[in-house]
Parts: structure tokens; C-alpha cells; sequence
């Protein structure tokens, strides 16, 4: 279940905005445990954009959200999350409070629901710059306002209520939320669920451009890869509770290293190209139970490449250049030097 | 937390919005809520009851003398049936009984509303904290809130009325005692509605306090149901204070309602068949608690826009 702990290695080089080493998050549901995630490393650099991949429940979303420890109080998070060098599961309540929003922030999916219907959206942006700056109430009702014109939103729309908004403007909200405080990290939680396509297309690259003009580091998660790979600089896959492969996008899309990655990548069709739309690109069988422990890698029961020794032991990731996968067919898997 | 409305004299703020895009008055949508709450016939019958029982109750100093309710000065004929200078006749003492009605009506609407500020208070206070924080201190303040249910309320009252003693605070506090257990539960179940909303998780994550959650994010949510509640209790407030005073627990010397039904009823003005003294204070009680419960429901209907016609 836990990827081997590796001793800290640090003192050379910069250190990456995000480390995250080890994470394990299990789920109490009832008398059995959930393994959501099984032993996760990631690491961000500052400024970077990172993409999460994977189908529901193979624990994107509980990686992000365990980041900030916004995870309901029936789980247990280990491992370790460096976030600016600070150990962020190990931080008291007071300084969690101040880490989140002021330097990361949460654009949440359905927008619709994350605001609240009773308050104006000036008020709800100027609120976590009450909460965590000295600032007075002009000032921060000024900055409100020119947020929400670089997120493309007419200023004066600051007393109107989220109902009064469509769709669009209102995850635009939540964006000029996400970028209030000037947070060194945004997660995405699928930005663009329930929009339509133009929409879609329109807030992604708002929120790139924004994210790359300002600096900002970004976790997207998603389960459409077109969607990441136009938007993120790295692609990490997840399945059951495992990064499967993390590298930069194209490579990740062009030539997966994982077999599921490989069977992810080709379930989208390619434009243009019909014989990509008629190839079986399905896959057979079903992700596995998270409430059991998985021995060897958990994608061997649907792996069409599999072999015995995929079935015990752990599978750990091997880098590759900037590529890292945790499958046996990964050259240089045998000599077992550059384990992640 | 409201954006202040551009003053003419503010020049120096650099922020100042063009004239067209200044932003519409906070209260443009109260005035809206007004106007749908009075267009409808029930709301608008209700209000109307509301405000004139208020406005005589305010106004009652200017036109009843202290002397005209005194049991010793009053100068008309005792128990004597309408007739002129006297339209709802007079009582025992010989005191108009139209005076004795409008001057009661000052006790039992104060105890009404006082006992309903109460028991928002307490009711909203509890089932917001118990709804808030789930687990063992919410279960906890359900638990004590479900063994004030299971107590009878009549008894309990009587019971707080007679230890406390005597009088208009004994009654309040009575009233309010036994009728928080409602407001706290409805009050608990639309705050775990609310958590669960998805806001209150964006909430959490930019580093909101639970106190912050409670007041900035639930409380808003969860305000209409506190004041359509609160149009309804105030109506059961008035019929419970009427209750008790007509048991005897009121102050004898002050008038109210159920003051003067409970001297109609000792004096022997049912065997005398002194109709008049009887029936305008049950009548007074009908129509406020019926004016509450028609602007209770018009609120209702209003607030809860799946049934709003459009």
C-alpha cells in the first residue's frame, strides 16, 4: 500500500513550491476503511501548471483537496505535504486557516453552488481579503472590482447576487475569488463541469493566461485529458489511488509510458483521423474495490500487458528523463536505480 | 459589509462609480418583498390588523386617562350593557370595557413579541450551534431540546409561573421556556441543509472561523425560515400569555386579555350574562392571532419562491 519512504534528499537545488511524498488518505465509510489514495508523490514548481487525470474515484480530487486538509473529519491523511518548505499536515488549525486562500486557493466545481445565493458577489470576493489582510472595506471592495474585470466580468456587477449571473460569470467569480489573496497555488476542481463547450474553452484559457501572467502554480483536475493537455505544462494520471505516470503533457498524450495512460489517451478520438474512432479503444473490466488492499500494481487485473510479477509486491515509479511511470515495461524498470 | 452609496460630498474617494453604474439601494428589494407580501389579499388583511392593533396599543396614552382603568374613580354604571358614551358596555367596576380591551391589548402584544424575541433567540441559538457542530455537542443539545418537548407545556409553565412568581416576566419567560424546542429544531434541519451546501466548503477553504461559518454563511440562509416562524409563534405567544393570565399567573393589577377574562369570569359576569364584558377580549385575541398567522403565511408564500406565482 505505502511506497517505500525515501529519506529526505533536500539541500541542493531550489525547492518546488509542492512536495508531496507518501500521501495516504483513508476514508472510515461505515466499518470498512477506504483506501482513497495509496501512497501519492507530486511535486509543483513554482509557476507551474500540473494536470490530474484519472476516472471518478481514483482519488484526484481527494489529493487536491487533502493539500489544504479541507477532507471530511472521517479520514486520516499521512505522509507529508511541503508546501513553501512547511510541513502542511503537521501545521496547527490557526496557521491552516492562514495558508488557505492566502496562499492557495480553490476554484470549485459547480460554481452555482459554491457561491452563496444570499450574499453579492462583492461581498464574497472582498471576504477573504477581510479575512487575511489588513485591509480596509474600500480598498478591498475597489480590488473586488478589478478582479472581476480582469476575469472579463463588468465591475459593476458587484452588488448583483449569483442568480442574477450565468453560468460562465459565475465560475468567472469564482476565479477572481481563487485570485484574491494572490495565492502562490490554485486547484481547479473540474472549472468547467456543466458548462457548455464555447464557455469551457473560454474559461480555460482565462484561467491559464491569468495563472501564467500572475505566476501562479495550478492543480487542474479533470477527467478530460483534451482539457488538460491544452492547459497544463505536466499531466499527472491517477488510478486507484496511485499516480500511475507523471510528464509533461504532450509526451504523457503522444506516447504514454503506463498501459492505462496508453488506454486513457485512447479513448479520446483524434480529430481527422477515422480510423482512431474506429478502433475499440474501450477498456474491459472495472477499476478495482478501494476497500481492499491492492498487492502488486492495480491496474494488472485489466492490463492487457500484465505478467506475474505485476500481480505481488509494490510497483514503484521510475523516472524516465522528466517522465516517470510505475510500470514494469518502463525501460530501466529492471536496474531499479532512478525509483521515485 | 454593504458598499455605502456614493455621498454628493465625497469627492476625494477614488473609486467613485459613474452615475449610471452607481449600485441599486439595499433596500429596493425589501420594498419589493413589502409590495409582494401586500398584494396578496391574506397578507394584506393581515397587515392591516397588525397595524391597527399596533397603532391603538401605541397611541392608547393619548386618549385613556390612568383614572378611566382605575378599579376606585370609574364613574360609569357598573355591569352595565352597550349604550351611550359606553359602546361595549361596562365592567363590574364600572369601567368601559372598549377602553379596558384597547389598554390590554399593550400587555399582551408586549408579552407576545418579548416572548418571541425570546424564543428566536434561544431556538435559533441552539439549533444554529447544534446544527453546526455535528456529532457530540449537537447531539447533545437535541437530546436536551427533545426532553423539553416530552414536557408537558401547560404544567411546565404554571409550574415556572408559580416559582418565579406572579406577573408579565414570570409569563414571558414561561411562554418562552416552553416554546424554543420548535424554532431549535426546524432552525437545526435547515442548518444541515445548508452545510451541506457546497459554499460553505469554499467557505472553509479560504479560511473562514466557525464562528464566521455560523454568522456570515448559515445565519443569512436560514433567516426567512426564523422570520415566517417568528409571525406564527408571536400568534401561539399571545394565545399561550391570554392562557395563562385567564389561569390567574398574570399581575391582577395590570389589564390584559386574558386579565379580563379571568375577572369576567371570577366577578360572575358569565351568570350575570354580562355578554359585552365576555366576548370583545376573546374576539381581540381571535383577530390579532388570526392577523398574525395571515401575514405568517403571506410571508411564506412569498419567501418560498416554488409556489410564487409569477
Amino acid at each position: 500500500m505505502t511506497v517505500p519512504q525515501r529519506t529526505e534528499e533536500r539541500g541542493t537545488g531550489t525547492e518546488p513550491l509542492l512536495d508531496v511524498r507518501g500521501l495516504t488518505v483513508t476514508y472510515r465509510s461505515g466499518k470498512e476503511p477506504v483506501y482513497a489514495t495509496r501512497g501519492v508523490d507530486l511535486t509543483l514548481a513554482a509557476g507551474e501548471t500540473l494536470g490530474m487525470a484519472g476516472e471518478s474515484g481514483s482519488g484526484k480530487t481527494t489529493v487536491a483537496m487533502s493539500l489544504l486538509r479541507l477532507l471530511p473529519a472521517e479520514s486520516t491523511v499521512t505522509g507529508e505535504i511541503r508546501f513553501r518548505g512547511e510541513d502542511l499536515l503537521q501545521a496547527n488549525w490557526g496557521r491552516m486557516r492562514a495558508v488557505r486562500w492566502a496562499e492557495a486557493s480553490v476554484v470549485f466545481q459547480g460554481a452555482m453552488s459554491a457561491l452563496n445565493p444570499v450574499q453579492t458577489i462583492g461581498d464574497q470576493i472582498t471576504e477573504p481579503i477581510l479575512l487575511h489582510e489588513k485591509v480596509g472595506e474600500k480598498a478591498a471592495s475597489a480590488r473586488a472590482r478589478d478582479l472581476l474585470d480582469s476575469v472579463g466580468v463588468p465591475s459593476r456587477r458587484v452588488t448583483s447576487y449569483p442568480h442574477e449571473l450565468s453560468g460562465g460569470q459565475r465560475q468567472r467569480v469564482m476565479m477572481a475569488m481563487a485570485l484574491a489573496c494572490d495565492p502562490g497555488l490554485v486547484i481547479a476542481d473540474e472549472p468547467t463541469t456543466a458548462l457548455d463547450v464555447i464557455v469551457q474553452a473560454q474559461i480555460l484559457s482565462l484561467l491559464t493566461e491569468l495563472v501564467r501572467e500572475r505566476g501562479i502554480s495550478l492543480i487542474m483536475i479533470s477527467h478530460d485529458l483534451s482539457v488538460l493537455a491544452s492547459t497544463c505544462d505536466k499531466i499527472a494520471v491517477m488510478y486507484a489511488g496511485r499516480l500511475v505516470e507523471t510528464g509533461p503533457s504532450r509526451e504523457v498524450i503522444g506516447t504514454p509510458l503506463h498501459p492505462y495512460s496508453r488506454a486513457l489517451a485512447g479513448a479520446f478520438p483524434t480529430l481527422g483521423d477515422p480510423a482512431s474512432r474506429l478502433s475499440p479503444g474501450g477498456l474491459p473490466g472495472d477499476p478495482p474495490d478501494l476497500r481492499e488492499q491492492i498487492d502488486g500494481c492495480p491496474f494488472a487485473p485489466r492490463c492487457p500487458e500484465v505478467e506475474d510479477r505485476c500481480r505481488s509486491g509494490v510497483i514503484p515509479s521510475v523516472r524516465l528523463g522528466d517522465r516517470a511511470a510505475a510500470c514494469i515495461h518502463v525501460p530501466g524498470y529492471e536496474e531499479g536505480v532512478d525509483h521515485v | 459589509m454593504s458598499t455605502p452609496p456614493a455621498h454628493p460630498t465625497d469627492v476625494a474617494a477614488p473609486d467613485v462609480l459613474p452615475a449610471e453604474e452607481k449600485a441599486p439601494s439595499r433596500w429596493v428589494p425589501v420594498g419589493r418583498f413589502t409590495m409582494s407580501v401586500l398584494r396578496m389579499p391574506s397578507g394584506l388583511i393581515g397587515v392591516i390588523i397588525l397595524v391597527a392593533f399596533t397603532g391603538l396599543a401605541v397611541l392608547a396614552p393619548l386618549f385613556i386617562h390612568p383614572s378611566d382603568l382605575s378599579v376606585t374613580q370609574a364613574t360609569g354604571p357598573l355591569l352595565a350593557p352597550p349604550q351611550k358614551g359606553y359602546p361595549l358596555g361596562t365592567d363590574q367596576a364600572g369601567r368601559s370595557v372598549l377602553d379596558l380591551v384597547i389598554w390590554g391589548s399593550r400587555t399582551s402584544l408586549a408579552i407576545g413579541i418579548l416572548a418571541t424575541a425570546g424564543t428566536m433567540l434561544i431556538g435559533a441559538g441552539i439549533g444554529l450551534v447544534s446544527g453546526h457542530y455535528e456529532g457530540r455537542p449537537g447531539r447533545f443539545l437535541m437530546h436536551v431540546t427533545d426532553w423539553f418537548i416530552a414536557l408537558p407545556s401547560l404544567p411546565l409553565a404554571i409550574a415556572l409561573a408559580a416559582v418565579i412568581g406572579q406577573g408579565a416576566t414570570s409569563i414571558t419567560i414561561a411562554i418562552v421556556v416552553t416554546s424554543w424546542t420548535g424554532t431549535a429544531r426546524l432552525v437545526r434541519a435547515q442548518t444541515l441543509t445548508v452545510e451541506a451546501r457546497p459554499f460553505i466548503e469554499r467557505a472553509r477553504a479560504l479560511g473562514a472561523t466557525d464562528n464566521q461559518l455560523i454568522m456570515r454563511q448559515v445565519l443569512p440562509n436560514v433567516m426567512p425560515l426564523i422570520l415566517v416562524s417568528s409571525t406564527l409563534t408571536v400568534a401561539g405567544a399571545i394565545l399561550a400569555e391570554a392562557t395563562l393570565t385567564f389561569l390567574g399567573l398574570g399581575d391582577p393589577t395590570s389589564v390584559s386579555w386574558g386579565s379580563m377574562l379571568n375577572t369576567a369570569f371570577m366577578q360572575g359576569a358569565v351568570t350575570a350574562g354580562a355578554w359585552w364584558y365576555l366576548i370583545p377580549p376573546g374576539i381581540a385575541i381571535l383577530v390579532i392571532v388570526l392577523g398574525f398567522t395571515l401575514v405568517g403565511r403571506a410571508v411564506e408564500h412569498v419567501l418560498n419562491a416554488r409556489v410564487q406565482p409569477r
